[in-house]
């Protein structure tokens, strides 16, 4: 177990040196001077300046120099300074961060409630009503792009109902349930679906069976039997979920103008602002990385046939 | 995964018959070549035994059809500006109205379709192109090819497709063969991964080690005998994905680094009917609705692929 843990560890770190030297090695072939824009206008630039600009950013050194000063100061935990504001990135990507967490927090909690719970109730009522109607739903849900579920959403809502404003205001805990629901609501149709499969397959075994026929109430069937082993494959599904909406949605963010990690990073990218894109970057993979070996962990503890080696 | 009650025994059941007809005059004649229709035909069975899967098939061949034909059925020039007629509410003239410079939106969501095959379709089989090469060397070679490879696809899977995707557009500007291009980079992880696992499997096979045994070498091994035995869960996920392909292509446009704005194209339709939420609706609804269905399509399609080809997975 504890090789284990090292061995993914070590493999996690060699994944972010990757993804980060890969970002690198694009942001230097970008044409054009991030930096240049500090010292004026194209004509009026002072060269003197914007050396010195270029020197305090590290942008006069090799490629391989600014990566590997980049490395070190992130292993300290300093993720560099930005263009537009001068300021440490972790101090400017905390708060969005928080705002980001906020939604995908949200978005999580819709997916495990309600689509588990859609899930398993059809695969309990399989062939009623609301299973068809739930089958069907689910079936033309996946289909849906998010940012045409973010129009439907503003436009059902926010414009014809009024119900909340157009613009987000992510301290207002009311207004996180629309791009909430935006962001989960693909990932809950897939959720029920799985859900419903895997349940009607427990459902079918021998140990269901076999409990329902010594004599446990139905109750106790369902909670220990049933649910305990349908959940894993959701747990993993989730788990992941959790881990791409944490490195920012952009696509919500930009239709709700939700001031997370996504639109920092879709500002940044106009900007050229390289410090912020490689913070954020950075972020969603770690953070992907981790809760991918968070899941595996999981999986062996929920399901204990599974042994990590 | 979706619907269990398409295909019970009686669907089944009907195949099954039909095949034993076809079998007994064929007896006498040439057999390999008559087998080889055979095979496609039960999958063809198998297919069309899955009803969702022949809805997909009539939006997919539809979106290729107006694709092809998009000068024939638009009624308009999509490029065509009309200043004097611009928001234009739905009318004979124009059935979805005009669009801010007054182009006719029904004609360039009818242009729009070619983008989007020509994005999905392009950018998919460049990622599985990747995908099976690098996938059929890590799985066959093994050891440092096979570390050195899958080492390499962590790093990409890792990665946010739409940052990912955007932060290649940036380097290379906007433009369809960008977003292509990013698509695959960003993509052939997944297949490779898939197709090493069943390169694994096939690899240890007798008929693997017999091919072998009779001498033959490691590019005829592996072209003749492990991929077509292989290459069934990589022809499914290409499937799924070209609609995944499609609603990434249009998710670029639409934050403003896909194709260039004046390109009839759906993401960007609908990033300029974005302002107009509640106010001319009909410039986000037509674009919205071709998204979808191109994108169910292409799922329902690929549900029915899987059915075809791996009945095991359902």
């Amino acid at each position: 177990m504890g090789r284990y843990l090292l061995r993914r560890l070590g493999q996690m770190i060699v994944v972010l040196l990757g993804a980060t030297l890969i970002l690198f090695a694009c942001l230097f072939v970008i044409p054009g001077d991030p930096v240049g824009s500090l010292a004026g206008s194209e004509r009026s630039r002072d060269p003197a300046v914007v050396e010195q600009l270029h020197k305090r950013y590290g942008l006069d050194k090799p490629l391989i120099v600014q990566y590997g000063t980049y490395v070190n100061k992130l292993v300290h935990g300093d993720m560099g300074e930005d263009y537009t504001q001068r300021r440490p990135v972790a101090e400017i990507l905390g708060p969005k961060l928080v705002n980001t967490s906020k939604l995908a927090i949200a978005a999580i909690v819709f997916d495990a409630v309600i689509g588990a719970g859609v899930g398993a109730l059809a695969a309990l009522k399989r062939y009623s009503l609301w299973d068809t109607v739930v089958t069907l739903i689910t079936t033309i849900l996946v289909g849906f792009p998010t940012f045409v579920i973010g129009m439907l959403m503003l436009n059902l809502f926010a414009v014809q109902l009024k119900w909340v404003p157009v613009i987000g205001d992510p301290s207002d805990p009311v207004q996180v349930v629309l791009p909430a629901i935006t962001l989960a609501i693909i990932d809950a149709a897939l959720v029920a679906r799985l859900m419903r499969g895997t349940m009607l397959e427990v459902l079918r075994a021998d140990y269901v069976k076999t409990a329902i026929a010594k004599g446990v109430p139905r109750r106790q069937v369902l909670l220990k039997h049933v649910m305990r082993n349908s959940v894993i494959p959701v747990v993993t599904y989730i788990g992941i979920s959790f881990g791409s909406l944490l490195g920012g949605a952009i696509i919500t963010e930009t239709i709700f103008n939700w001031d997370g990690i996504g639109m920092a990073m879709s500002t940044a990218i106009q900007q050229q602002n390289n410090p912020i894109v490689v913070g954020v970057a950075t972020w969603g993979v770690a953070i992907f990385v981790l809760l991918n070996l968070v899941v595996d962990l999981l999986y062996a503890m929920l399901d204990p046939r599974i042994r990590l080696s | 995964m979706t619907d269990d009650k398409t295909t019970t025994t009686p669907v089944s059941g009907k195949v099954v018959p039909q095949q034993r007809k076809d079998r007994t005059p064929a007896a006498g004649s040439a057999e390999p070549a008559i087998k080889v229709v055979k095979e496609w035909q039960e999958v063809w069975h198998r297919f069309a035994a899955n009803k969702l899967a022949l809805v997909g098939l009539v939006l997919v061949v539809g979106l290729l059809l107006t694709a092809v034909f998009a000068p024939l059925i638009a009624p308009h020039d999509p490029l065509k500006q009309d200043l004097m007629n611009t928001l234009k509410p739905p009318s004979g003239e124009h059935l979805f109205g005009t669009d801010i410079l007054g182009r006719d939106q029904l004609s360039r969501v009818i242009y729009g379709s070619r983008i989007a095959v020509i994005v999905g379709v392009v950018s998919i089989v460049l990622t599985l192109l990747i995908g099976v090469v690098l996938g059929a060397i890590a799985g066959y070679y093994g050891r440092f090819y096979d570390t050195l490879t899958m080492r390499v696809a962590d790093v990409f899977f890792a990665f946010p497709l739409l940052i990912g995707a955007i932060i290649i557009i940036t380097v290379t500007g906007r433009g369809v063969w960008p977003v292509v291009l990013s698509l695959a980079i960003f993509g052939w992880a997944t297949v490779a991964r898939l197709l090493r696992s069943s390169v694994l499997s096939a690899r240890e096979m007798d008929y693997v080690h017999a091919a072998r045994a009779l001498g033959a070498g490691h590019a005829r091994v592996i072209l003749r005998h492990i991929l077509p035995n292989s290459i069934a869960p990589v022809v499914i996920y290409g499937t799924f994905n070209v609609g995944t392909a499609v609603v990434a292509e249009a998710s670029l446009s639409y934050l403003g680094v896909g194709v260039s704005p004046e390109v009839p194209e759906w993401g960007n339709m609908l990033a300029a009917g974005r302002g107009f939420i509640g106010v001319y609706d009909y410039m986000w609804t037509l674009p919205s609705l071709a998204v979808v269905l191109t994108s169910l399509g292409f799922i329902f399609v690929g549900d029915g692929v899987r059915d075809a080809l791996d009945p095991k997975l359902r």
